[in-house]
């Protein structure tokens, strides 16, 4: 720490200009302890991710194309979905809001890095190594983790040597996300420039500040929870068994206390990318900005007293079920609030449609159908009703691919000529906005109807009633998939190469990254920016 | 490339096509929507449901309205000028409380559905289900009947066969449960292996069977007739293939079918004990 310190001080006696770059090789990734290099590593380690589960679900919609069995078995089927969950939330989206906040929150706060250089080297290396263990269940004897990405007992301790793989593997993604949240919280806290007071930080900080400290208090949980399985697993403990004087809804219990702030999780943060992008393309200041924080801080409260209503089924005593139905249905009013303000930023705005701002205004619409599909399961009665069904699978896939996974897209367009210092092909951004967008829709939309219609989730085969929705959903699921491809294509272009991008890169942007260089050099804000 | 992107995207079309065909047609809307049931509670559950949907779309209309007016009027390719407003009060405490005050209206009928949906006493009769990996168990408390349910064996054929030749694809049984209408049933629900969830759709109610405890729910079924449904809580391989199917019938029917069942078991029994199945 004190050398690098050094180090950077005795540059700026010389030259603030003439930094020190990047070591060259394999190993300047390895040791790395920049933000902006970390937050490479992060964003591209989910991009990965994105395409190792986007091939498992496709795996799914491939089976659920027409009723029989034709592709795969049923165990392994599960093994699918459970796999699919498991690296898309883990792998994919959460690692995803990391790489933004290593890279734009030093930016952002006018900081010279991260606060704790070398714990964010490591918090994001621990990742491949956890991902290494838990997809190497794939090939083990009994396959992969197959009792669903949430793990209930008694049904995931039936599972073989694939149970203390699945458990390690959390904890080690548990603890990489400890770390990542104190490391956020460290740097907000104390390496903002002078004159950033909190109620001037970007909405993006603020948002990956709440989540930080949900992180914080939510993957302790977690870790708790999975431990309780191992131990019952090997070492004869009977939290979970009836038979035992334990109690399998327990875990069910603990497992959401962490599973409903891990949701907020990962919304929370596009939540802030989302805020920070349609101000730009309005050419118009966010509306509501303190009520933004506000509204955000109070979703991160209310998920901590909500986690009951992913198991309204699990018969608890009627004041329970009363208490959990009204405070997820007190969410609306924040997430409302959110909505609102976004809309209203638009209102007599002078708007363009960049592909950022194209994905930003699909996840307000989206999110906000994810939202209302929450609110009708939010009562207990219909829960009863939609529990277990594709109306729920509608329902997340709603808020965490066309809200998270789009609040990354809008992301990764909006900050790309920053980082890379090229624009990328909008023609091409504008291509995988339209298919991805249409066919996400194709995709999840009918799923609405299938569980109205009583298609359990998490089933390989289903009556014929249900074959033409499926089928659609597969073209739907088939197309999203394939266009995320053109994705991929587009980032490798853009590093690659393409129009130099300028200090602003948009016409309508404010903040401090934007009067950095694109690229920003390998060190910025050595020396701490005005900020008025 | 292209050739590849204009392909996808037909296809895209084509099922996007298929879902507003879909969605126009009016007589396709009762099998798009939820399913109505024939117990008060299922119906109940379908006019909440119906009205928090229609209260979801509204909103829906409003807000994507005001964005939709905003996309087209306000934006820089017509020459409009950004306002550069960014506060409210009056309209940021409005919109808090306008939707505190629908989330009221209706939290009060729900809740009112729930406190009947929970009110299982004065049960006519008590039908006991215990869920195993794969197949149900139906015991009826008062009448001593008691047979397992498992998926049909013409479903089992189509599974790597011909789905679409066999009749009630996966939701056929081979020993359905018969029920008598206009009875209070109370269902108490559990398990012997894993969590399983027990859930007919038209009878309005599923609920969770866990080993080692024991849940209930009630039915009341007004209109005869064979009601299908299926396991909805993950519980291993073949969670896709324990199917429901119950049988409601008169009460005279009900009756006759007990002691039928009970003159047909003391025979099987006396023919081969081993059989029980």
């Amino acid at each position: 720490m004190s050398s690098d310190t050094t180090a950077h001080d005795s540059h700026h006696a010389h030259d603030a200009h003439h930094d020190h770059g990047p070591p060259p090789g394999l190993m300047r990734w390895v040791f790395t302890t920049n933000h902006k290099d970390i937050g490479t590593l992060y964003l591209l380690f989910a991009l990965l991710m994105l395409m190792v589960g986007g091939a498992l679900a496709m795996g799914i919609r491939l089976e659920l194309f027409s009723p029989g069995l034709q592709w795969v078995n049923p165990d392994f089927f599960n093994q699918l979905t459970t796999m699919h969950a498991l690296i898309m939330v883990f792998g994919a989206i959460m690692p995803a809001f990391v790489g933004f906040a290593n890279w734009q929150v030093p930016l952002m706060v006018g900081a010279p890095d991260m606060a704790l250089p070398r714990m964010n080297n490591w918090s994001f290396w621990i990742l491949p190594f956890a991902f290494t263990l838990l997809i190497a269940t794939f090939f083990m004897e009994g396959g992969a983790p197959a009792a669903g990405w949430t793990m209930y007992p008694p049904l995931v301790l039936q599972g073989a040597g694939n149970v203390p793989f699945m458990i390690f593997a959390i904890h080690l993604l548990g603890m990489s996300s400890i770390m990542g949240a104190i490391n956020i919280i460290v740097t907000i806290v104390n390496m903002r420039a002078p004159g950033m007071t909190l109620l001037k930080m970007p909405l993006f900080v603020w948002t990956w500040f709440i989540t930080a400290f949900l992180l914080v208090a939510a993957m302790p949980v977690f870790a708790g929870a999975v431990t309780m399985l191992l131990t019952d697993r090997f070492f004869e403990t009977t939290f979970f068994s009836a038979a035992g004087g334990g109690d399998p809804v327990l875990y069910q219990h603990v497992f959401w206390f962490f599973g409903h702030p891990e949701v907020y999780i990962m919304i929370l943060p596009a939540f802030g990318i989302v805020s920070e992008i349609i101000p730009t393309f309005s050419r118009k200041p966010l509306f509501g900005y303190e009520s933004m924080v506000y509204a955000t801080a109070s979703i991160a409260f209310l998920s901590f007293i909500v986690w009951a209503h992913h198991m309204f089924t699990v018969g608890m005593p009627l004041a329970g079920e009363l208490f959990f139905m009204y405070t997820t249905m007190l969410i609306a009013v924040p997430t409302g609030v959110k909505v609102f303000n976004w809309v209203t930023t638009m209102w007599r705005g002078a708007m363009t449609f960049e592909t950022p701002m194209l994905f930003a205004l699909a996840f307000v619409v989206l999110f906000t159908i994810g939202g209302f599909s929450g609110l009708m399961l939010a009562i207990t009665p219909a829960d009863f009703q939609y529990h277990d069904t594709y109306f729920v699978v509608a329902h997340f896939h709603y808020v965490l691919v066309t809200g998270a996974l789009f609040g990354i897209f809008a992301g990764a367009y909006y900050w790309l000529p920053k980082w890379t210092g090229h624009m990328y092909n909008e023609t091409l951004g504008k291509w995988h906005f339209w298919l991805s967008t249409i066919s996400v829709n194709v995709l999840f939309f009918p799923q609405h109807f299938l569980g109205l219609a009583g298609m359990p989730r998490r089933i390989p085969d289903y009556a014929v009633q249900f074959a033409d929705w499926n089928m659609v959903s597969s073209i739907g699921g088939f197309v999203f998939g394939l266009s995320q491809l053109l994705l991929v294509y587009i980032i490798w272009q853009t590093i690659r190469g393409g129009e130099q991008a300028t200090d602003r890169v948009w016409e309508g942007s404010h903040g401090l990254e934007w009067t950095l260089s694109s690229p920003p050099p390998y060190h910025t804000f050595a020396e701490a920016p005005e900020v008025r | 490339m292209v050739s590849k992107i204009k392909r996808a995207a037909a296809a895209a079309l084509a099922g996007l096509a298929t879902t507003l065909y879909a969605g126009n047609a009016f007589a396709a809307w009762d099998e798009l929507n939820l399913i109505k049931g024939v117990t008060p509670i299922s119906r109940e559950v379908y006019d909440l449901h119906n009205l928090m949907l229609w209260i979801c779309v509204i909103i829906g209309i409003i807000v994507f309205g005001a964005m939709f007016i905003a996309i087209v009027k306000h934006r820089k390719a017509a020459g409009h000028e950004p306002a550069q407003f960014h506060h409210s009060t009056f309209a940021e405490i409005a919109w808090t409380i306008v939707p505190f005050v629908i989330l009221v209206s209706f939290a009060i009928p729900a809740t009112k559905t729930l406190l009947f949906m929970e009110d299982s006493s004065d049960a006519d009769i008590t039908l006991k289900v215990t869920g195993y990996q794969w197949l149900w168990q139906y015991e009826y408390v008062e009448d001593g009947v008691s047979f397992y349910s498992s998926l049909a064996q013409s479903s089992r054929e189509g599974i790597y066969g011909d789905p679409w030749a066999v009749e009630n694809y996966l939701l056929e049984v081979d020993n359905p449960v018969v029920l008598p209408v206009n009875k209070k049933v109370r269902i108490l629900l559990t398990a012997d292996d894993v969590i399983h969830a027990w859930w007919v759709p038209a009878l309005g109610m599923k609920k969770d069977a866990i080993p080692g405890f024991v849940n209930e729910i009630w039915v009341y079924i007004e209109e005869p007739g064979i009601y299908r449904g299926q396991c909805a809580e993950l519980c291993g391989k073949d969670h896709g293939f324990m199917p429901i199917v119950v049988e409601a019938r008169s009460e005279d029917e009900y009756k006759q079918w007990v002691a039928d069942y009970k003159a047909g078991q003391s025979t099987r029994l006396a023919a081969a004990p081993a059989t029980s199945q």
